[in-house]
């Protein structure tokens, strides 16, 4: 054991500069391995060889985990990644994977894949077939909508973002009437230029939409009409009336016991045997109700964490200000309750997001869905990959944008400062 | 004189438990009584009744000519005109100081936002704390939070002020800072009930002090009378301890 001395703070000058070279040339040979495909130890068997950066890399981060050296980035590095033997270890593996697995993913990714062409027959290289997201990028957009009318959902965005950039630089007085305008009006302003039917714009029926633009105008819907129920259940579940109590508490356990394909799936199936003859809900609303109103029950939950989260002394002080009901709830308590579970809130909207896929089930076709039929498409089988790394990555933006979000309001909101 | 406050045979349970007994009282304007009694002893309920914190369940109880029962409508309308101070000061946290004192004028009262906040600020100013008004209670120690808790009872310029331990969760050195708001409270005439245990501050200010024990009023004296020559035995023990 006395065989070397501890790396201690006596020997550091020898210590440090060797433990580097032989971590240093661990990466350089599992560097040199994954890029160059070389092999800097052959001359050595071939077990040994195989983990030889392994062992390099081991001995020398054992020989710089000096404690307390005073070398201000030596102590940094290993405090975070090299306190004990196990840990120098798991750092050893992770750096040799991301090292091992760059290679091949720049490779699919960009080095060996193709992005010019307009079919199958141009993607000649072992890579990604770029080609087939260019030449549907339309259709992942817009669905089956007619290309000649497009621009009425181009339009619709379009005055979205504007209103939304506008009223960021609004004064507080006139960012109310956006927002109040962006709630109540612009959706159904919205929803009336895309499916057209008047103003001398053609009818586009619901089934065409599709694509990205019904992924938004789903889940927009969805979480407008979401949050104020969810908000509602979730005081009706604490009402002291139990007439309201009790049907809040059906509704919630209902909704959340039935798995939303099922109830997608009886939305569009058996929801239309129920109504008289002659009348007619369009598919896409029933969906949209559905989604709603099964997000709405996770929603109250969420809230309802929040309420139970405010002590007791809030109500009281706000009673004790002669506020009834209404008030207490809008001005003291749903503010710091809502407050409390924007994590919560963000993780159910989110979660709304990455579920409009399954309205699959009813025919309509969002993004996902408008992947998974051009994968089927004759032209273009085996895009399969391609099509869902796509779609993985437009999710992940949405997303982490939103998660982002959240984040900041959280910041924004609070006064614990 | 007529009286503001008017209690007659209240009984109240917990269940089973048994927290009110018999209590009868009598408070008229500008009258400033003192409750002194042990932990339990059920000083907190019986202030807590007179706003309908908490509900009785035999007995009348009378605040400005108006009975509190099941059937009260506007129980909200008595409780604009019953001020109250909590131990745990409950501000709303996600005001400001300013914002807590002007909301409930601006949405029971219906006053316009500037004429609120005009009250706001002179009552900020009353207990001191005017120069804290845009902070949030966060930001306040102790004892300006309950100065903060007593001007937002003011703005509602209620006829009555009840206070529940309101120096009990403070630091020793923040005791006085509130004591003196109330005190200079009190010499401007309002009704106050005030549970406490801060027998300075009720020699100085209290007309009548009442000592509870086991849910009964057991006794109820003009203040230097209780002090200097309390009846029941209980009263004894009770101030020998705690003076």
């Amino acid at each position: 054991m006395n065989l070397i001395a501890k790396p201690s703070k006596e020997n550091i000058k020898t210590y440090v500069p060797t433990g580097l070279f032989l971590v240093s040339l661990s990466l350089l040979d599992v560097f040199a391995n994954a890029f160059f495909n070389l092999n800097l130890m052959e001359f050595l068997p071939s077990q040994l060889s195989y983990f030889l950066p392994l062992i390099l890399g081991f001995i020398g981060f054992y020989l710089i985990r000096i404690e307390f050296s005073g070398v201000r980035y030596l102590d940094i590095l290993n405090k975070n990644i090299n306190s004990n033997n196990f840990n120098a270890l798991l750092t050893l593996f992770t750096i040799f994977i991301i090292i091992k697995s760059i290679p091949p993913m720049l490779d699919w990714f960009i080095l060996e894949a193709n992005f010019v062409g307009n079919s199958k027959d141009d993607c000649t290289g072992d890579g990604a077939c770029w080609v087939f997201i260019k030449v549907w990028f339309n259709r992942f957009m817009y669905g089956l909508y007619p290309d000649a009318e497009q621009w009425r959902i181009n339009t619709a965005f379009l005055i979205l973002f504007a209103i939304v950039g506008i009223s960021f630089f609004a004064s507080e007085k006139l960012k109310k009437y956006f927002i109040l305008f962006l709630i109540f009006v612009f959706p159904f302003l919205g929803i009336k230029l895309i499916s057209g039917g008047s103003f001398g714009l053609e009818y586009v029926e619901s089934a065409a939409w599709g694509g990205l633009s019904l992924t938004f105008i789903i889940s927009a819907f969805a979480i407008l009409f979401c949050f104020p129920i969810g908000v509602i259940l979730a005081l009706g579940r604490r009402s002291s009336l139990p007439a309201i109590k009790y049907i809040s508490i059906g509704f919630i356990e209902l909704w959340r016991g039935v798995p939303l394909i099922t109830v997608l799936f009886m939305s569009a199936v058996m929801f239309p045997m129920f109504l008289p003859d002659g009348t007619f809900i369009d598919k896409l609303i029933r969906v949209l109700i559905a989604i709603t109103l099964f997000e709405a029950a996770y929603m109250a939950e969420v809230v309802r964490g929040g309420l139970q989260a405010l002590p007791k002394g809030q109500y009281e002080a706000a009673k004790s200000l002669g506020m009834g009901y209404w008030r207490m709830n809008a001005l003291i308590i749903l503010p710091q309750a809502l407050k409390l579970v924007i994590p919560g809130i963000a993780n159910t909207l989110l979660a709304l997001v990455k579920d409009t896929p399954l309205i699959f089930v009813v025919g309509l076709m969002e993004l996902a869905g408008m992947i998974g039929l051009a994968k089927t498409n004759p032209k273009w089988l085996g895009m399969a990959m391609e099509g869902y790394v796509f779609a993985g990555l437009v999710f992940w933006v949405i997303c982490y944008a939103m998660s982002r979000y959240s984040q900041n309001l959280e910041k924004k909101l609070s006064t614990e400062r | 004189m007529g009286k503001i406050i008017e209690l007659k045979n209240v009984n109240k349970w917990f269940d089973k438990f048994q927290v009110l007994k018999d209590i009868d009282l009598e408070v008229a304007p500008q009258e400033k009584i003192v409750i002194c009694g042990p932990s339990g002893s059920g000083k907190s309920t019986l202030i807590r009744c007179i706003n309908r914190l908490e509900e009785h369940q035999e007995g009348n109880i009378i605040v400005d000519g108006t009975e509190l029962s099941e059937s009260t409508k506007n129980i909200e309308k008595i409780r604009a005109e019953v001020g109250m101070v909590f131990q745990q000061f409950n501000l709303f946290p996600h005001l400001s100081i300013l914002d807590n004192c002007s909301l409930a004028p601006i949405w029971v009262k219906k006053l316009p936002k500037k004429q609120a906040e005009e009250i706001a600020m002179n009552n900020l100013k009353r207990v001191q704390i005017d120069d804290q008004a845009l902070k949030f209670p966060g930001q306040l120690s102790g004892g300006q939070q309950q100065r903060a808790a007593i001007a937002r009872a003011l703005c509602m310029e209620p006829k009555i002020m009840l206070f529940d331990e309101p120096t009990s969760a403070l630091d020793p050195e923040m005791i006085k800072e509130v004591l003196d708001v109330m005190v200079d409270l009190a010499k401007g005439g309002m009704t106050m009930i005030v549970v406490t245990h801060e027998m300075g501050f009720a020699k100085e200010v209290a007309d009548y002090m009442i000592f509870m024990d086991e849910g009964k009023i057991v006794e109820r004296a003009k203040t230097k009378d209780f002090f200097e020559n309390p009846k029941s035995e209980r009263t004894k023990l009770f101030l020998s301890q705690i003076l």
